[in-house]
């Protein structure tokens, strides 16, 4: 299973990368795989406010309904709409074309994951 | 009710879905394959080529005995001594107050055989069940669910994938009709009956363990035309597009046979049997409630329990509900209101407190061209 090394994580399996004050905010690859094929994703509002460790959203596969947790705090200031028709590249592409939304930073993130720390968390799940 | 403390038990073909990468679940007591992959793929490969299923948690009882027939005619709704050898038979055991207890397909293997394949979570009790109701019929009941495993070939290209591998002539096998026969050189129960919507085969195996024999051979056969390992998330989608009900979602214990919409499964030309008097009843008085199909205008998915509204107000809720492959948007079977006229007015079902807009459509969601 994929586990980009120069993406932060969290233990509820989003990942996030941050550039220039802006995250960008998708679920992993093992979330995707064990949700199976996601078919309705329902990112939060732009311009909205996401909390770090709080529900930021949705996103739903065949036969599951799971809510995504904002790794990080800040304004959302874009959401994936390509996702809208095609909800099916989060399982395709999950670190590339299935990121979520994007959020301006309104402060640093602490107690992200590294890509080492996830690999140990998701290899206990397994 | 089975205890869902125990670990559940694996199938024969067990290692094979390992090796198959399968996500397993524990389904009714059974380790069982979810998915292998993308279970929408697993879908699609069984409306265009076909699917491999292992469905051996299914449950099979066995009556034997000069007054077999009689007995299930007792026990069941349907009229089963009137079937033919080599014939099958949907139908239902219900209770005395006529609720659904389990649908069943019935096969008259012989004169004075019959094998009841029953929902795995129901095996028990339809098993006790058709013992208790048997008493004073000469007929022997054995519950020979562990004796058996079951595999589903399923989709447009079965015929094509079994064909070179049985002793059988298709051509001479009709829907609802089972023979013994041969498959990939092993004895088989060779049945043409489903729960996808598509053309295919059930194929009864016993001993179980002769199962891996069968599942490699198709597999092998049916790599050419496209055949896929399929689990019980497509099985799901597939029996949904068809309209099937499901026990426990459509069919329950406070349903009977009217309610659902399959009074005509009942057969009261039969003399007297076990839930006569309230399926008389049932099949009289203005049903409580009706099985009706939704398509959703959006993308979100439809999921059981979720309420239907009619111009606001509460009047069914949904008993399955998931996105469909085949039409590419979620659809949902549900139970409204007996004498609701459903015509008029704007649909929504209440998506954890959203209003998500839907249609009714008539059921089956899905046909195939024949």
């Amino acid at each position: 299973m994929s586990v980009p090394t120069e993406l932060g994580y969290t233990a509820k399996h989003e990942w996030v990368v941050i550039e220039d004050g802006i995250a960008t905010v998708g679920i992993t690859a093992f979330a995707a795989e064990a949700l199976g094929d996601i078919v309705f994703v329902e990112p939060p509002e732009v311009g909205g406010e996401v909390t770090a460790g709080e529900p930021a959203g949705e996103v739903e596969s065949t036969k599951s309904v799971s809510e995504i947790y904002s790794p990080v705090s800040g304004e959302v200031i874009e959401a994936n709409e390509t996702l809208e028709d095609a909800p099916e590249t989060i399982n395709s592409a999950p670190y590339e074309g299935g990121w979520l939304f994007k959020v301006r930073l309104s402060e640093e993130p602490s107690d992200l994951l590294s890509a080492e720390e996830y690999t140990k968390l998701i290899e206990g799940e397994n | 009710m089975s205890e869902p403390t125990a670990a559940p038990r694996p199938t024969a073909l067990h290692k094979i879905h390992e090796q198959a990468g399968a996500n397993l679940v524990d389904f009714a007591g059974w380790l069982m394959p979810l998915r292998y992959g993308s279970e929408t793929a697993e879908h699609t490969a069984v409306r265009e080529a076909a699917g491999l299923f292992d469905l051996s948690h299914m449950g099979e009882i066995r009556l034997t005995g000069p007054q077999a027939g009689q007995a299930l005619d007792h026990a069941l709704v349907g009229h089963l001594s009137k079937l033919k050898t080599g014939r099958a038979r949907y139908t239902m055991l219900t209770a005395e107050d006529g609720g659904v207890l389990d649908d069943l397909i019935v096969y008259r293997l012989g004169e004075e055989d019959f094998l009841v394949v029953a929902n795995a979570i129901n095996a028990p009790l339809v098993a006790s069940t058709l013992a208790t109701r048997a008493t004073g019929f000469d007929a022997e009941v054995v519950d020979e669910s562990a004796d058996y495993s079951l595999i589903a070939l399923q989709g447009p290209k079965a015929v094509e994938v079994l064909a070179p591998l049985t002793d059988a002539d298709l051509d001479q096998i009709r829907y609802f009709a089972g023979y013994e026969h041969t498959v990939a050189g092993v004895p088989v129960l060779l049945a043409r009956t489903g729960y996808t919507g598509e053309d295919g085969f059930e194929i009864f195996i016993r001993p179980a363990d002769k199962a891996p024999e069968v599942w490699t051979a198709l597999m092998n056969e049916g790599a050419g035309h496209g055949l896929v390992p399929a689990g019980l998330s497509a099985r799901d989608t597939l029996r949904m597009e068809a309209g099937m009900p499901l026990y426990g979602q459509e069919l329950t214990a406070e349903i009977t046979p009217f309610d659902a919409g399959l009074g005509r499964v009942v057969k009261f030309d039969k003399g007297e049997f076990v839930g006569r008097a309230a399926l008389e009843e049932a099949s009289r008085t203005a049903r409580a409630r009706r099985l009706i199909g939704f398509l959703a205008r959006g993308r979100r998915p439809l999921r059981k329990g979720q309420d239907v509204l009619r111009d606001g107000a509460v009047v069914g809720r949904i008993t399955s509900g998931a996105p469909s492959p085949t039409l590419g948007r979620p659809i949902a079977m549900a139970y409204v209101d007996g004498d609701l006229d459903t015509t008029t007015g704007t649909f929504t079902v209440d998506v954890r407190g959203r209003g998500e807009e839907v249609d009714v459509v008539e059921l089956p969601f899905y046909q195939r061209q024949s």
